[in-house]
């Protein structure tokens, strides 16, 4: 399974939510650290189980998250 | 700790049209996403340079500051009054009305009949989240039966502020129309037909084929006093019975 | 001499706004403004322009609203209780520097009122009808010719400014039919491009069209800008005409179809060897005070003359303040006053 990643905006997130119940992997989770709105930040709880699926990011109101995916060589 | 993407290739980011302002919308407002949809669509007809947004008034008058195009910031419930001057100035602008339930079903009800009728060629989101949201939590015309908002504090009784107005249905008996449908953005699956259907009817503009209009169910977590989580749960289990999604007009 | 015709004010309005390179009309109809619509409906898409009646005239001034904004000279027509309706989106249009042109055929008010002609809707015009500190240019024709003329002048005046622009006409000059030579149709691609506009942002940052701001720092700066603006109207753009007010001891002041009937008085009293001129305001905003002041420094007493109950008549108090004597004499539910009325009131207050 090709190995991906989420990169999140610090300052966009606003906690929803909403992208850690929408995780196929339960990859994301809230990480204790506050942006300057407050609002806890999300991150990657565990970053070896994204696939790349950019689930989240579709999710994400505030469009804070941007996906990668591993090049897979033919 | 800063994420290792080196070998990776980036597959999501924000969509070009969408500017870099920072989101005035609650955390797990629905209008986020939508506004990224849009800006994604823009991007992918490429009709960014001719594109025209009004904003209404409401939790979406700031509209103006995502995308990057021209757009107009119109009076309650004028946006698809404001759409028709503009489309009809200049009929090769691609003109969107952004919406919301207050808006374009309540305030502007002539207004937003009356251009679907004409078969102005724009494309109408309308964002149908129950309540009005900047001014706190108020009922709307599409407020469900029993729902609690702060002028309907034992609940909307329909003996005395009326029914849920479907609006969709009612547009979606005028002969103009080429597209009417009504979606969702509670999960993924939704949120991925949403974009489809935006698409088409932004699409549906550019071949010039007529008036096109997406109601969007939306979640308002703020004042329907909702973890963003369970507003979404809220759409699947309970407004969606009284707003039946899909397509209700498809001509295009 | 261009092509003389006999034509009703309304259909010169349409003609003149036509001339003058209004792209888009909008409007709904109302007697006694109904002929323009109608020539607008019959001439605007003969010639590939736009003319939609909307389900409004609420709808109708929020579609000039985006027309004005993609950049295109824009029109809408209207007769007082439609005229109310456009009022907020007037002051959007004040508030984000729209040029847009609105004509109020005024009727009898308030309310339904009725259809004949009136003058009763000066102060919803000049003060400002809608929310907010602003103002639009105001222009009262008193003839048909001059009707046709000041409609042009509303298109220039509204572009030169970025401003809504009235113009206040009743329900007689509609209707009246009179000789008339159309002004000379301008050429739509030899007016200057609005870079402003909303017309696609292509080659160029986005242009927003906007009339708010929640900082009110900012708005206040939007404010200010727009005072500024109507500071140089006020200095550049007023407009009257005197009649015979070299010699006069007295003089009426009136505009619109009012001032024609006054010219008449002004040969009647003359021809009883009194001496009365006449003071006629075409521009009503910007008010010709400094003028009007002039004038009263050198008569002794003022009658103001209306179809209201005494509107334009505080714009010449104010304008005069003691200098002289301000009486006022008005018919209103849109009964004409007549010649010989007006010279009996001119006598009962020059004593």
């Amino acid at each position: 399974m090709a190995r991906g990643a989420a990169v999140i905006d610090r300052e966009r997130c606003k906690e929803c939510g909403l992208c850690i119940a929408t995780c196929p992997k339960k990859v994301l989770a809230f990480s204790g650290e506050l942006n300057n709105g407050g609002y806890n930040v999300v991150h990657m709880e565990h970053p070896e189980d994204c696939t790349g699926c950019g689930f989240c990011a579709l999710t994400c109101p505030d469009v804070a998250i941007e996906v990668y995916r591993e090049k897979i060589s033919a | 700790m800063p994420v290792d993407v080196q070998d990776m290739q980036k597959i999501f980011a924000r969509p070009d049209s969408l500017t870099d302002a920072k989101s005035t919308y609650c955390p797990g407002c629905h209008h986020g996403i939508l506004t990224r949809i849009i800006a994604q669509t823009i991007d992918e007809l490429g009709i960014a340079e001719r594109t025209v947004g009004i904003a209404p008034v409401g939790c979406a008058v700031f509209a103006y500051r995502w995308y990057r195009c021209d757009a107009i910031q119109a009076a309650h419930g004028r946006a698809s009054a404001v759409a028709t001057g503009v489309k009809r100035a200049d009929p090769n602008l691609i003109v969107f009305s952004y919406q919301g339930d207050g808006d374009f079903a309540s305030i502007g009800t002539a207004e937003s009949i009356h251009a679907a009728n004409r078969g102005e060629n724009i494309t109408v989101i309308f964002v149908n989240n129950q309540v009005y949201g900047m001014t706190g939590g108020e009922m709307a015309p599409t407020s469900l039966v029993g729902q609690k908002t702060t002028t309907t504090p034992q609940g909307r009784d329909p003996k005395l502020f009326g029914y849920p107005i479907r609006f969709s249905e009612m547009i979606a008996q005028l002969e103009a129309p080429v597209y009417v449908t009504r979606q969702a953005l509670y999960d993924t699956k939704h949120i991925k037909e949403a974009t489809k259907a935006i698409k088409k009817a932004f699409t549906n503009q550019v071949e010039k084929k007529g008036y096109s209009l997406v109601e969007v169910l939306a979640a308002c977590p703020t004042n329907w006093k909702m973890k963003p989580i369970d507003a979404n749960i809220h759409i699947a289990k309970v407004v969606k019975k009284t707003y039946q999604l899909g397509d209700l007009v498809n001509r295009g | 001499m261009g092509e003389r015709l006999l034509l009703r004010g309304n259909e010169v309005i349409a003609e003149a706004a036509i001339r003058a390179g209004c792209q888009c009309y909008f409007a709904y109809p109302i007697t006694p403004q109904a002929e323009l619509l109608q020539h607008m409906a019959v001439n605007m898409p003969r010639l590939g322009r736009t003319f939609v009646q909307a389900e409004s005239e609420l709808a109708a001034i929020n579609m000039v609203y985006g027309a004005a904004s993609a950049g295109v000279r824009t029109m809408t027509s209207s007769s007082s209780p439609g005229i109310s309706l456009k009022q907020e989106g007037i002051s959007y249009l004040a508030g984000s520097s729209l040029p847009a042109v609105i004509v109020n055929i005024v009727r009898g008010g308030p309310g339904l009122g009725d259809i004949a002609p009136s003058q009763c809707d000066y102060f919803q015009a000049t003060k400002g009808g809608g929310h907010g500190d602003y103002h639009m240019i105001v222009l009262g024709p008193s003839t048909v010719p001059e009707a046709g003329q000041l409609t042009m002048l509303a298109f220039e005046l509204a572009d030169r400014y970025c401003t809504p622009v009235m113009l206040l006409a009743d329900g007689m000059l509609g209707q009246m039919m009179e000789p008339v030579e159309l002004p000379k149709p301008i050429e739509i691609g030899s007016l200057p491009k609005k870079e402003w506009a909303t017309d696609g942002a292509k080659g160029r940052d986005p242009n927003i069209v906007l009339s708010f701001d929640l900082d009110p720092e900012v708005l206040k700066q939007m404010n200010l800008i727009l005072q500024k603006r109507y500071r140089q109207i006020e200095a550049k753009e007023v407009r009257y005409e005197e009649t015979a007010t070299g010699d006069a001891d007295i003089a009426i002041v009136a505009y619109g179809t009012v001032a024609r009937i006054a010219k008449t008085v002004v040969k009647m009293a003359r021809a009883e060897g009194i001496k009365l001129g006449l003071f006629r305001p075409i521009t009503l905003w910007p008010f010709p005070s400094q003028a009007l002041r002039k004038l009263s420094e050198k008569i002794a007493m003022v009658l103001t003359v209306e179809m209201s109950a005494g509107q334009m008549w505080e714009d010449v108090r104010l304008a005069i303040a003691e200098q002289a004597e301000t009486p006022f004499y008005g018919e209103m539910g849109g009964v004409i006053p007549t010649p010989q009325r007006i010279l009996s009131e001119v006598k009962k207050h020059a004593g």
